[in-house]
């Protein structure tokens, strides 16, 4: 053992230096060049960031389209999910409310037409994204508050909704944050 | 749906496009022949100059095994003092605290292992520092440690070996500099332009647009995540791990980091048909792995695309499948693909939260680590095939009433006692582990610990149990991934899954490598027509048949109790 004492002491060193300083330091010189520099992308609307593209916000107001329900209250101090088994009765009783409270602040909505992403939590509590449907179901509530035309609604999100890569990898989706910035902005 | 089940076999089918070549490479790498890489051979021969390593001294099994653990026993003192004190120390912009002595205790010896179990969360529990310069050099080497013990083992089964089975530090070096460093860079760049945080800055703070103040934890991630897959490691940056949408921006990250992670497992196994020469007993090892990957991946998939069926009473829209604990960029199909190649595997990233998958998923996913062979962990995994392939030829040897034999070595009593044991070694540390912890939650609900053993499970009935037996499973089987409901980071948690992630790791290490060093010092028989071969699909089906009984059967007593009784009780 005391044979390999000191060229396993030398070799951890080397690889430290190797594998921990100059490899992040290589990578975070590359990501300079990226959009955002590597310290994320934000979105600022005159000036002012209003947020990350990839991090979800709560949006729980009417005036805008909800995102999904998170466990971590969407402060991206942290993440995760609600690790809420399949037949915990008590999570089967929260998602039955979400699906009730949903029903009470969107009249005329069956509940059929509620996709199942709007009443569960997201893995990392930070889910950017809500399904073509979640937003398309919620277009009558914010259409009536803000006094806008449905049609009108429903090709912003046409618009603002991401193809999947190359036409099939990956499911449709809308960033809540960018729908909820272009309605504010199409007023 | 059908276009995202698309989505999935245009993602296995690169995965075997790049394995190939690489298989190829990493054959060529280990033989000393000419690689493109050969540049940096300066370098190479400049690391083991100024570490004192003569390069061209060979060694028996009994000397690798003594660098590989007086190596690895230098890096746990080195994680644990590094953890334990990281508050104090330097590259700490959000001022986390220094991690308790049992958390470093689990922490130091999870990366080390190549388990990465995390008990504390990457935002909070650790800092740049350690992040850096403790879990990420940690993942390169424990997966370097797995691969240099398989190269031992695949130098062990060539002809006339006898004690030359090379140099470990030689061929744990070349591990790094030649496969896993390059490769990780490449998928970092891919990462960092797809938006994962690279820079040094700390937490921002911002107001969102409906007036909350919130943070956002960043850091240089993008290398981290990109060793952390490639090394079948698993221990991600953020909390949620590959679900984060730092860690895993998109459905192309997505695609990446699954590639990155299977590439390694397949890619060893074409390499042990190319070093020795044995094209056939390559294909077949990889047929039957991947028959037992599809084993449990297809009744996973239908059960999640299904989605929970008490959710579908409520009358809402399912058709996306069960998305609790799923994000809707990567979507049901590649979420449960991910769950079962992460549990096949070793490396216990996860991309979906497994604690709220279906009864049926969860159960593939525990079986996806109770077998622990089919593809396995960097080195690790055909480690754990090889010990099955020795039972296998033995019991093959008995009913056809022939002396077993493999690669031309006899195996006999000696062998089969050490695969005997680490066979079954790894069903009696999981279970041992469960049973005390039910016992605990039963009989000393309100013990005067910190976190009262009553408190530990956050589902209750047959899930929490399932919570339990996954923790055990996941140390034992060197894996890291949790139903992370399970309230894990106190003392008897600690300490209990530290003990089992050890014995999981090196034991299964220590075992294949006797085995094969005690073969090779063995007559070579050349092959006859009396010999059993042992890289036809009989045998291969021969395998499969040893790892279901003895892996699978063992535990399902305990898949009864948990997520088979959850499946039964949610009505169907």
């Amino acid at each position: 053992m005391r044979t390999y004492l000191l060229p396993s002491l030398k070799l951890t060193i080397v690889l430290i230096i190797i594998c921990s300083v100059l490899y992040p330091l290589l990578i975070a010189g590359i990501a300079k060049t990226s959009t955002g520099g590597g310290k994320g992308e934000t979105i600022a609307v005159n000036g002012k960031i209003v947020g990350y593209a990839n991090i979800g916000q709560k949006f729980t107001a009417d005036k805008y389209f909800w995102a999904r329900p998170s466990a971590v209250n969407y402060n991206a101090a942290g993440s995760g999910g609600s690790n809420k088994g399949p037949s915990n009765p008590d999570y089967l009783k929260d998602v039955q409310a979400r699906v009730d409270t949903f029903l009470v602040h969107n009249p005329g909505i069956k509940k059929e037409q509620i996709p199942a992403d709007l009443v569960t939590a997201s893995g990392s509590g930070l889910d950017p994204d809500i399904s073509v449907q979640a937003a398309k179901v919620q277009v009558p509530r914010v259409a009536k508050i803000r006094n806008r035309d449905e049609k009108e609604l429903y090709e912003l999100i046409e618009k603002v909704k991401m193809t999947p890569l190359f036409g099939f990898l990956g499911p449709e989706k809308v960033n809540v944050l960018k729908l909820n910035l272009a309605l504010n902005q199409h007023n | 749906m059908n276009v995202e089940l698309t989505g999935v076999i245009v993602t296995f089918a690169i995965t075997l496009l790049l394995a190939i070549p690489f298989g190829k490479y990493i054959a060529r790498v280990f033989n000393n022949e000419r690689t493109w890489l050969d540049f940096i051979s300066p370098v190479e021969r400049f690391i083991f100059r100024i570490c004192g390593i003569d390069a061209t001294k060979e060694m028996n099994w009994k000397q690798h095994l003594t660098a590989l653990l007086t190596i690895n026993m230098l890096w746990f003192v080195y994680a644990f003092i590094m953890l334990l004190t990281q508050g104090h120390l330097f590259l700490n912009p959000d001022g986390n605290p220094s991690m308790s002595p049992d958390l470093s205790f689990n922490t130091a010896i999870s990366f080390l292992v190549n388990c990465n179990l995390q008990d504390y969360s990457g935002e909070t529990g650790a800092t740049y520092l350690t992040q850096l310069a403790v879990l990420m050099f940690l993942h390169f080497v424990s997966a370097a440690t797995g691969i240099a013990a398989l190269v031992v083992v695949f130098n062990a089964m060539r002809e006339g070996v006898s004690n030359k089975l090379g140099n470990f530090f030689v061929i744990f070096t070349k591990t790094i500099t030649r496969i896993l460093l390059p490769v990780s860079i490449v998928i970092a760049v891919l990462l960092v332009f797809n938006g994962t945080p690279a820079s040094f800055d700390g937490k921002d703070t911002i107001t969102t647009m409906q007036g909350d103040t919130i943070q956002v934890s960043r850091g240089p991630a993008a290398g981290l995540i990109a060793i952390k897959h490639l090394g079948t490691n698993g221990g991600g940056w953020f909390g949620a791990n590959s679900a984060h949408p730092f860690e895993n921006p998109n459905y192309f990250t997505n695609s990446v980091e699954i590639i990155a992670q299977v590439l390694l497992p397949i890619a060893l196994i074409f390499a042990l048909g190319f070093y020795l020469k044995r094209k056939r007993f390559g294909y077949v090892i990889f047929a039957v792995m991947t028959i037992g990957m599809l084993t449990f991946l297809i009744p996973t998939m239908i059960s999640e695309i299904k989605g929970n069926p008490s959710i579908t009473r409520m009358g809402i829209d399912q058709s996306a499948g069960s998305m609790e604990g799923k994000e809707v960029r990567l979507g049901v199909p590649a979420s449960a693909y991910w769950s079962i190649l992460t549990t096949v595997i070793s490396t216990g990233s996860v991309n979906s939260m497994h604690d709220s998958s279906m009864p049926v998923s969860g159960a593939m996913q525990l079986l996806g680590m109770m077998t622990n062979a089919f593809y396995g962990g960097c080195g690790v995994g055909i480690l754990n095939y090889y010990i099955f392939i020795i039972i296998a030829v033995f019991i093959s040897g008995l009913m056809v009433g022939r002396t077993p034999e493999f690669l031309g070595r006899k195996i006999e009593a000696r062998e089969m006692k050490i695969a005997t044991l680490i066979a079954l070694l790894h069903p009696f540390i999981i279970l041992v582990g469960t049973a005390l912890s039910s016992w605990t939650w039963v009989n000393h609900p309100n013990a005067d610990w910190a976190v009262k053993p009553s408190t530990w499970l956050n589902n209750p009935g047959y899930h929490g149990f399932s919570e339990m037996l996954y923790q055990y499973t996941s140390c034992a089987a060197n894996n890291g991934s949790g139903f992370e409901g399970l309230a894990d980071n106190n003392i008897f948690w600690n300490v209990t899954t530290g003990f089992v992630m050890i014995l999981g790791r090196f034991l299964p290490i220590i075992g294949p490598l006797a085995i094969a060093g005690i073969l090779a010092k063995k007559k070579y028989i050349p092959e006859s027509a009396g010999t059993l071969r042992t890289d036809t699909g009989t045998f291969g089906i021969m395998t499969y048949a040893v790892i279901m009984i003895i892996a699978a059967l063992a535990f399902f007593p305990a898949l009864v109790l948990g997520p088979l009784a959850e499946y039964f009780s949610l009505g169907h």
